[in-house]
């Protein structure tokens, strides 16, 4: 008999292995790491975020308490998040950080569009290279593009010394350690985010439609608006959300160019963290972000876009 | 008349993208602190900066944390790739793309937060990682860098002739000899590029370094980032001219090969 279960028990055991050999066995580490490493830390979040700040190491309490007699206790607490919605604070940070990306997002379109018009407009050769230098400040680290503007803008930075030089003022102009600041600063570091999409869709315009608005007697303003933009669409639609995901969740370059007050959500997670250490609230804020900006953004387009860009820019090298 | 409106918009444009790095190069060489007064040609900043050792070992800690965080994740970005595109649809497939393309959009703070919340976590029940040494930020890195690498070698998985892969296999190679003989070296250029953008990415990462690095792990961005906090210094300037250096080389480097390569291609046929 027990001979028996041993040869069953390696029998299955053996078709197990063959099963799970090759295609199965490529698919396990991928998804492992994710599930470890991605998905695993979410839920870790989502449970701190529901439990209470204690003086403690680690400075929360457990929300799952196993006490005797059979009682399983769990303690969700939901005061977390009443208070992001309550204290004026964090509704602020929220509010702040959703007008910075925008504006952030709107400008580099601004910026962008005519970029990508000339881009495709121009020959094939000086194109690949025009791209390329495109895609060059974006493998320069990231902190010295920050560091470029922080140089420019401060008080004792290029520009204004070079005003106070030749005697257009006489003190230096407040340009640094505001949102403006903050917005130069995204608008720079992620503008080619948004050019790629809408080179790419740009591109792809037959020009013989545009040729035949103006035969027709279109004035180049009717043109661009009733035949480029419509083109361009979803191209404007990737860029945008390539540039505003980022730009909300944005740590380094507020807390770098936009002084004290402009707190945006991704400081106020720093901040909540490091030097509250209030892990519930840090983490509370995280979800609220995820979910109320993040995830609607995303579920509004197709992944696709993102891909599009990639590829792109994997031939642009 | 098109041609000059565009010409001034390509002009402006890249006077944008490029003066501003530029200018930091050219105050490199500045010899006075303070960019108000330029007191001459110097490389003080670059002595300064290459006896610095508190530079010198971030320097170290952040090419080692990029070299293994490149290399893992493009042997795990390859894998998600040939899943994805040559794998007949399975249960979760969808899911499974998902999950892998997820962290492109998950902002930088809240993956930092979570994962050293997994970390700390980990080293409570498995006393691993302990102390979070590098190991933490070399995991927290590929799980960055892992979804821009799946879709980079996804891309030209996806390009490239399949019949090549499928005549292979009629001919009787295993489906191992055909990976490693046909559709490696076809997507090999997609695989350097891979990477290189995953040491890039690592490389230049501050905010989720700061959260799960240990004490004896600070990488160069997170030294960088304490010193940005205290406004301009030439040291600073020096860095980034050198870091410009190497990008440019490479990229020229890069360039030539890819320009010999089509030209050799182009003969052939």
């Amino acid at each position: 008999m027990v001979y028996r279960f041993e040869e069953i028990a390696i029998g299955w055991l053996h078709s197990f292995v063959k099963n799970i050999t090759g295609k199965r066995l490529l698919l396990i580490f991928p998804s492992l790491w994710i599930f470890l490493f991605f998905i695993c830390p979410c839920f870790i979040l989502l449970k701190i975020s529901l439990a209470e700040s204690v003086v403690a190491s680690p400075p929360y309490s457990d929300i799952v308490d196993w006490i005797s007699n059979w009682v399983l206790q769990i303690r969700l607490n939901l005061g977390n998040y009443f208070m992001l919605f309550t204290d004026e604070m964090y509704l602020r940070g929220f509010v702040i950080s959703i007008i910075i990306a925008t504006a952030s997002t709107v400008c580099c379109l601004l910026i962008g569009f005519p970029m990508a018009l000339a881009i495709a407009r121009s020959s094939e050769k000086v194109r690949n290279i025009l791209l390329m230098l495109i895609v060059l400040p974006f493998w320069t680290s990231f902190l010295i593009r920050v560091y470029a503007w922080i140089m420019l803008l401060s008080p004792s930075g290029i520009i204004n010394n070079l005003l106070i030089k030749y005697q257009l003022i006489e003190s230096p102009l407040p340009l640094i350690n505001n949102s403006y600041a903050a917005c130069i600063g995204i608008i720079y570091a992620y503008l080619p985010f948004m050019i790629f999409p809408l080179y790419n869709a740009v591109e792809k315009i037959d020009y013989s439609i545009i040729e035949a608005a103006y035969d027709l007697g279109s004035t180049p303003f009717k043109t661009f608006f009733s035949i480029v933009v419509p083109l361009a669409t979803p191209g404007i639609y990737a860029g945008s959300i390539l540039v505003f995901v980022p730009a909300i969740g944005e740590f380094v370059i507020p807390e770098l160019l936009g002084g004290a007050q402009t707190l945006t959500i991704g400081r106020l997670v720093w901040n909540e963290f490091f030097w509250n250490l209030s892990w519930p609230t840090a983490a509370a804020l995280s979800i609220v972000l995820l979910t109320v900006i993040v995830l609607p953004v995303m579920m509004s387009q197709k992944r696709k876009e993102i891909r599009f860009l990639m590829k792109d820019g994997q031939n642009a090298h | 008349m098109r041609i000059r409106w565009s010409n001034i918009v390509l002009f402006f444009g890249y006077l944008f993208l490029y003066l501003p790095l530029f200018l930091v190069v050219i105050y490199s060489f500045n010899e006075s602190r303070f960019i108000s007064i330029w007191s001459g040609f110097s490389l003080k900043w670059y002595k300064a900066l290459v006896s610095n050792p508190i530079i010198l070992r971030a320097t170290f800690t952040s090419l080692k944390v990029a070299s293994i965080t490149a290399t893992i994740s493009i042997v795990l970005g390859t894998i998600a790739a040939i899943v994805i595109t040559r794998f007949r649809r399975f249960r979760g497939k969808t899911a499974f793309v998902g999950a892998i393309t997820a962290p492109l959009v998950m902002p930088e703070v809240v993956m930092g937060l979570s994962l050293l919340m997994l970390f700390i976590g980990m080293e409570k029940f498995f006393e691993w990682p302990t102390g979070r040494g590098s190991t933490s930020v070399i995991i927290a890195h590929i799980t960055l860098t892992l979804s821009y690498v799946t879709m980079l070698v996804q891309a030209r998985l996806q390009d490239f002739d399949r019949s090549l892969e499928e005549a292979a296999l009629d001919l009787g190679a295993s489906p191992t000899k055909v990976f490693f003989v046909i559709t490696l070296p076809i997507i090999f250029p997609a695989i350097v590029s891979g990477w290189l953008l995953a040491f890039a990415l690592s490389l230049d990462d501050v905010v989720i370094a700061s959260f799960v690095a240990g004490p004896g792990a600070t990488t160069l961005p997170m030294v960088v980032f304490s010193s940005l906090r205290f406004g301009i210094s030439p040291e600073i300037n020096a860095l980034a001219a050198i870091l410009i250096a190497v990008l440019t080389v490479g990229v020229v480097i890069t360039a030539i090969l890819l320009y010999r390569k089509k030209n050799t291609t182009n003969n052939l046929y």
